[in-house]
């Protein structure tokens, strides 16, 4: 009774803290139902309205388009690259390890302000026009440490032993690489392309330069705003939300999974 | 592998890391060198003309408002990252030790899922809780507690309050990772020897666990200072910090010398920060 007392506070405080980290998810939600033009309380919902509105907004359901194939697209090629590297490295260390890593980590320690920049003026420099692909390749810049680094975590020494096992079984190079290591580092080659594709979906300064007539969905909410607050957006924005949070939490259950299954 | 198959198999597994390797120099280590390189160069006439002086550093560190951006972003950053670890710790601190293992990692996850997710929308979402007629406000009216409205929105303080939402629950999962990884053994032995609960959290539990503070504190600080949608969208007109410097640089005057500078200006901010708490961060996997 009295260690469940002293534990009380901290409890307590749990509590408090996942109320502060949930607050404004849940009235950015609630408020999308709202029945009126307001997104502020009184809430007079519930109503589907401003979800009537988004799917009838054109340049929106664009930009969820376009907002999908860029995160889908750059993160295979993120978890790709990211697969290879770190099965290279895991494989046999190569000359120049350190640096070899500290080059793939490095857009890590650089602010995506600034490597939207550098991408922005290079483009200018060179005279190519932004784009859609521009983004992407914006976004897998960002996301390839993110994506090596949780592949080559789960590279451990009995990989080592699994590849020396199907060469002496006579699996060539590419057959190793595909038919035996790769499918064990499913789950997570999975979480990789998920973590990828959530940050790219919902990236938002990188697109914002690097995009000119085809924007993604961050972009256009953004523009939303200037219009001030109206429910549509927070409808924008449930749909936005509710869509990283399935596809992290997908990641997050498979990766235990295969930690668990590990074991 | 047996040293007299190397040969046949070398090929795959040394190019493997070539595509990543290259992906990386062209599109981020060769913007970051044309960046730096423009940041020499002058606009003449709206072309960019190569004149490799200093004279953007010197224009930008001559300007007041320019200089004032980048002490605002240093102070609103401290301050954010500071609020955070106090925060944060705590958190962590209850979910590694009053929590029964078996719910630790479901609450975690809980606790930080909603930081990987919706950026814009999650600043946003702020302004429906602070603004003149948001949640609050309206609460704290109907109450009575209030007869005029809080002016909480556009504000520094609306900045920092939605940065540290945003980095409390990424410093709890850098904090948490540490704590869980500190022998129990330690603290029991320092119970032994006749150390207090307070004391044993002082000398042992809170020096081991800096590591985790640290790691936590440096990504924050990154992400911070080179912040724009925060500022813009909960800050408001009252006050510029340097990324939103940046953008009025590269979209009004499409002056990309002076975005460049300023863009390698907060750069060097950073590498200053990183070697003032690596030495700090030596901790395997966070």
């Amino acid at each position: 009774m009295t260690s469940w007392l002293k534990s009380a506070p901290f409890y307590a405080y749990i509590g408090i803290a996942l109320i502060f980290i949930y607050l404004p998810v849940a009235i950015l939600v609630l408020f999308s139902f709202q029945d009126g033009t307001l997104p502020v309380p009184p809430f007079n919902g519930p109503s589907l309205q401003w979800y009537e509105k988004m799917f009838e907004n054109e340049r929106l359901l664009d930009a969820l388009f376009n907002s999908i194939s860029v995160a889908i697209l750059s993160s295979l090629v993120t978890t790709l690259l990211g697969f290879l590297a770190a099965y290279g490295m895991a494989k046999r260390l190569p000359r120049f390890a350190g640096g070899i890593r500290f080059i793939l980590m490095a857009p890590l320690t650089v602010s995506y302000l600034i490597i939207g920049i550098g991408l922005l003026i290079t483009l200018n420099i060179f005279g190519i026009a932004k784009s859609l692909i521009a983004v992407g390749v914006g976004h897998a810049v960002i996301n390839l440490p993110l994506c090596f680094a949780i592949i080559y975590s789960q590279f451990g020494d009995h990989m080592k032993n699994i590849d020396a096992a199907a060469r002496d079984l006579g699996a060539s190079d590419f057959q190793t690489m595909v038919r035996v290591i790769a499918p064990i580092m499913k789950p997570s080659l999975f979480a990789a392309f998920c973590l990828s594709a959530t940050l790219s979906w919902d990236e938002f300064i990188i697109a914002f330069l690097l995009s000119r007539f085809e924007v993604t969905l961050p972009v256009i909410i953004f523009e939303m705003l200037r219009a001030g607050l109206t429910p549509e957006v927070n409808a924008a924005g449930t749909v936005v939300f509710a869509i990283s949070f399935t596809i992290v939490a997908l990641a997050a259950i498979v990766m235990m999974i295969g930690v668990r299954e590990k074991k | 592998m047996s040293q007299a198959k190397q040969p046949r198999h070398l090929n795959l597994t040394r190019w493997a890391i070539h595509p990543a390797l290259w992906f990386t120099v062209v599109f981020f280590a060769v913007p970051l060198a044309v960046m730096l390189t423009v940041s020499f160069w002058q606009r003449v006439y709206g072309k960019l003309t190569a004149t490799w002086d200093l004279a953007n550093y010197i224009k930008f560190f001559g300007r007041d408002y320019l200089v004032e951006s980048l002490f605002n972003s240093i102070e609103v950053t401290l301050l954010t990252t500071v609020l955070s670890i106090v925060l944060a710790y705590p958190l962590a601190y209850a979910l590694a030790y009053k929590v029964a293992p078996r719910f630790q990692r479901i609450i975690l996850l809980l606790a930080v899922m909603p930081f990987w997710t919706a950026y814009v929308v999650r600043s946003y979402s702020w302004l429906l809780v602070i603004s003149e007629n948001g949640v609050i406000n309206v609460f704290l009216t109907g109450l009575g507690l209030i007869d005029q409205p809080l002016e909480m929105a556009y504000s520094r303080g609306a900045t920092v309050l939605g940065f540290v939402h945003f980095f409390t629950m990424l410093i709890t999962l850098t904090i948490y990772a540490n704590l869980v990884q500190i022998k129990p053994s330690y603290q029991k032995a320092a119970a032994d020897l006749g150390a207090s609960p307070l004391q044993v959290f002082l000398r042992i539990t809170l020096p081991l666990s800096i590591p985790g503070v640290v790691v936590g504190a440096f990504i924050a600080f990154v992400i911070a200072i080179g912040d724009y949608i925060t500022p813009q969208i909960l800050g408001g007109g009252t006050e510029v910090l340097v990324p939103q410097a940046i953008m009025l640089q590269v979209s009004r005057a499409a002056n990309f010398p002076m975005a460049s500078v300023m863009s390698v200006t907060l750069m060097i901010v950073v590498i200053v920060v990183y070697l003032i708490s690596a030495k700090h961060m030596k901790m395997e996997r966070v």
